[in-house]
């Protein structure tokens, strides 16, 4: 295979990889902080197990995205060279304060694991998380800055194939950071409650300790509250992308939604099958002008078609697909928390009903997995290019010799990263009982 | 202004302190191995936990740093080594990933194994190998430029003696910077039993240490002999107060007294040696194609990279101190009094 190929393909695997223990490592601390948080108001020693909980394991999370985001953010200079010589003198500078950012939080987060029972003050321990989560929260602004930049590259004047004229505050806010960040953290923050949430809907399921039935009834609640709110918020600002991808990105867009010629009262697309030769869709539910409105509001908004862009510059059609299941998936948690908060109301129903936890299970996994879509969508739509507008993909990789094997050591690491990290968190926390943790926490009390 | 020597000299204090805080953490791996082996573990493995679990991550985040910086204040680095290291680069990161996570796992995970140790353990030799095989390839001589990009020149790389130099000075440093450290915890901790254990390794590590220096630079004379002339003729002192600093750290343990001190000499040797080595290298990044002065990036992103640094250091500074505060400098916590 040639080497473009395979520098995509690897670097997908990387970044496949390691935004589910980027998306994690920087919505849970939100979550410990929260359960924290209510664990002193209320003074109750279930939320703080919680929050020892969701900490001890995000430990293991947070050192598979350690490294993995160490690995790629060497990657990058060893398989797109030529990108980041040229790119580098305008993305150094968001790229070096992400460095700041992540530095910050792993300083906190350390402090924060080994001193639960170090501070006389209860709220002490808990100010630490703020450092954490702003840290955490600040390392994904800046890297979405990054790679907003590659999307809609602004600030600087492109001479003789060389970045001039730099002007690093213009690239860093470029046109597209405001909202992708909007939606990577409010994203992030959905789907490490779901995960938390499928976590406590599956212990309630087994019911293997009988005792955390309380415990993991608080956790549900908690999870799915959050994940309620985070995925309005995460909704609004996938509307803000469309909105913004038909002012900045209109490609993308059309490419999203088999959109081939340019009209007003544009159909929205979902699902279905595409011929692109004639360029002819079937099977697809079509819902009139609902393209045009989520453009712009408007159902008489002009559209722009593929037909209107060079065809070697237009994204694959696949993409199609990543979109309507990253709305799809993200719809779907966002109904069952809805469901699961208003069942509070009804008294026939309980919201800890055997087909509302199976429903809550799954949650976690799809959310997941709209971020994953999520980022093949953003990926792919701004092929070929890899920073838009200036430098294809197909000029930037590497020649170097080994990228073969080098593809397969790297898909044998992440195997087994993947693997180890599941078993050793799964070995955490199965024979564990919330319990014993909160009984641990209230003779510790009785001590003081 | 000169942004490139203000970037540079970052850098290069940077590395110098992934070095030195990567060192103790590769040695304490392979000396916690070696102890389970040996069944010796009992006696260091709580000294080393308590101080690596607080600190592992943010000793990752000194290498991440660097990487980061020097393809920010020279964009042309991320060229000719990018383009070269692909295979080096990646074997450093996946032994880097596997350290790192399996550290994670044996530390918190529920069980511990010994082929996880063996893992963290092994690992810690080979990382700093690896890595000084970059060093080793900035000496230039092992890259060729053609039309169709640059190569990295394999067999002349694998058959070099200055690599090799190189690759076991790394690994003997590890291991005397790692125990000359314990050493001083365990005599701060009162842990008598590893006191001695890691005062013998420090020891033994020495007397090798200070031999293949010599190796190494005899070897750069065959290999960069500008880079040899520089070192000797205009930083000779540098190397001289280092191996002043060595004799008084090995003479200091050997005698049991002041730890601490002895430990801030192990620092100076280091420190010492490796500013002599990086301002004799000067202007050369990469021997002969990044040069310093003709590789920085624009002025306008050096400046807001060097306004930045300044007020990332005011945020980190306080943060290290009282990590350090709370665990490597709080006698109770060093004791195991505290948890």
């Amino acid at each position: 295979m040639d080497a473009v190929v395979i520098s995509r393909l690897l670097t997908a695997m990387t970044l496949g990889f390691h935004i589910i223990f980027a998306t994690i490592g920087v919505g849970i601390p939100l979550m410990f902080a929260i359960a924290e948080f209510i664990g002193i108001k209320k003074n109750n020693p279930m939320y703080i197990a919680m929050a020892k909980r969701w900490s001890k394991g995000y430990t293991i999370t947070v050192a598979v995205g350690v490294v993995t985001g160490t690995i790629i953010g060497l990657q990058l200079s060893l398989l797109w060279p030529s990108f980041m010589q040229l790119g580098g003198q305008v993305i150094a500078l968001p790229l070096f304060m992400e460095t700041f950012a992540f530095f910050f939080e792993a300083i906190f987060l350390s402090i924060y694991l080994y001193t639960w029972d170090r501070f006389k003050g209860k709220w002490t321990h808990f100010l630490i998380n703020l450092p954490v989560i702003i840290g955490g929260t600040f390392s994904a602004f800046f890297i979405t800055s990054v790679n907003s930049f590659m999307n809609t590259p602004s600030g600087f004047d492109f001479i003789n194939g060389k970045l001039m004229n730099i002007d690093p505050i213009a690239a860093m806010f470029n046109a597209s950071f405001g909202v992708r960040a909007f939606h990577v953290i409010s994203t992030a923050f959905m789907t490490a409650a779901f995960i938390l949430a499928s976590i406590a809907a599956y212990r309630l399921i087994k019911n293997k300790f009988i005792d955390d039935k309380e415990y993991h009834k608080k956790a549900l609640k908690l999870t799915m509250t959050v994940g309620l709110i985070a995925s309005l918020l995460a909704m609004l600002a996938g509307d803000l992308s469309a909105k913004f991808l038909h002012q900045e990105q209109p490609e993308k867009l059309a490419a999203m939604e088999w959109h081939f010629e340019s009209e007003s009262k544009a159909d929205l697309v979902l699902f279905g099958l595409v011929d692109e030769d004639k360029q002819e869709v079937k099977g697809a539910i079509k819902i009139p002008g609902a393209l045009s409105f989520l453009s712009d509001s408007n159902f008489n908004t002009e559209v722009k078609g593929l037909n209107e862009f060079k065809k070697d510059e237009t994204p694959p059609l696949i993409i199609h697909y990543f979109f309507d299941l990253m709305v799809f998936f993200g719809v779907y948690c966002f109904v069952v928390s809805a469901l699961f908060i208003a069942l509070k109301w009804f008294k026939k129903w309980s919201q800890f009903s055997k087909p509302i936890l199976y429903l809550a299970v799954l949650t976690g996994p799809l959310a997941m997995f709209a971020i994953e879509f999520g980022w093949f969508l953003a990926e792919m739509g701004r092929q070929p290019w890899i920073l838009r507008g200036y430098l294809k993909v197909a000029q930037a990789a590497t020649h170097a010799d080994g990228l073969s094997l080098v593809f397969i050591a790297f898909a044998i690491l992440y195997l087994i990263l993947g693997i180890s990290s599941s078993y050793v968190l799964i070995r955490m926390f199965s024979h564990s009982k919330a319990t014993d943790d909160v009984n641990k926490i209230i003779d510790r009390k009785g001590e003081v | 202004m000169d942004y490139q020597y203000i970037g540079i000299t970052v850098l290069w204090l940077f590395l110098y302190s992934y070095i030195i805080i990567g060192a103790i953490d590769f040695g304490a791996g392979f000396f916690a191995f070696h102890a389970k082996l040996t069944k010796q573990d009992h006696i260091i493995n709580n000294l080393i936990s308590r101080y690596l679990n607080p600190v592992w991550e943010v000793t990752n985040v000194f290498f991440v740093f660097f990487f980061v910086g020097i393809v920010g204040f020279f964009p042309d680095s991320a060229y000719y080594f990018g383009s070269t290291l692909l295979i080096p680069g990646s074997v450093a990161l996946i032994l880097l990933s596997i350290r790192g996570s399996f550290y994670a796992f044996e530390n918190y995970g529920q069980d511990s194994k010994l082929s996880w140790l063996f893992l963290y353990g092994a690992t810690g030799l080979l990382i700093p190998a690896s890595f000084s095989t970059i060093l080793t390839i900035a000496e230039g001589g092992y890259i060729t430029e053609t039309s169709k990009g640059v190569h990295l020149e394999w067999l002349d790389l694998l058959l070099s003696p200055y690599a090799w130099s190189v690759v076991f000075l790394a690994i003997i440093s590890v291991l005397y910077i790692s125990s000359g450290f314990l050493t001083y915890y365990a005599n701060k901790a009162k842990d008598t039993e590893a006191y001695h254990l890691l005062r013998q390794w420090f020891l033994i590590w020495a007397v090798p240490m200070i031999i293949i220096c010599q190796f190494v630079f005899l070897s750069l004379r065959q290999h960069n002999e500008d880079h040899f002339n520089n070192a000797v003729g205009s930083f000779w002192w540098l190397f001289g107060l280092s191996v002043v600093f060595f004799i008084i750290a090995v003479a200091l343990i050997y005698f049991k007294k002041a730890h601490g001190l002895a430990f801030i000499m192990i620092l100076l040797q280091f420190g010492t040696a490796f500013f002599g080595y990086g301002l004799s290298k000067l202007p050369y990044l990469l021997d002969p194609f990044i040069n310093i002065d003709k590789a920085v990036v624009n002025d306008q992103m050096a400046l807001s990279l060097v306004i930045v640094f300044i007020l990332g250091l005011l945020l980190l500074v306080p943060s290290l101190i009282l990590l350090l505060r709370l665990f490597i400098f709080d006698a109770d916590y060093v004791k195991g009094k505290k948890k």
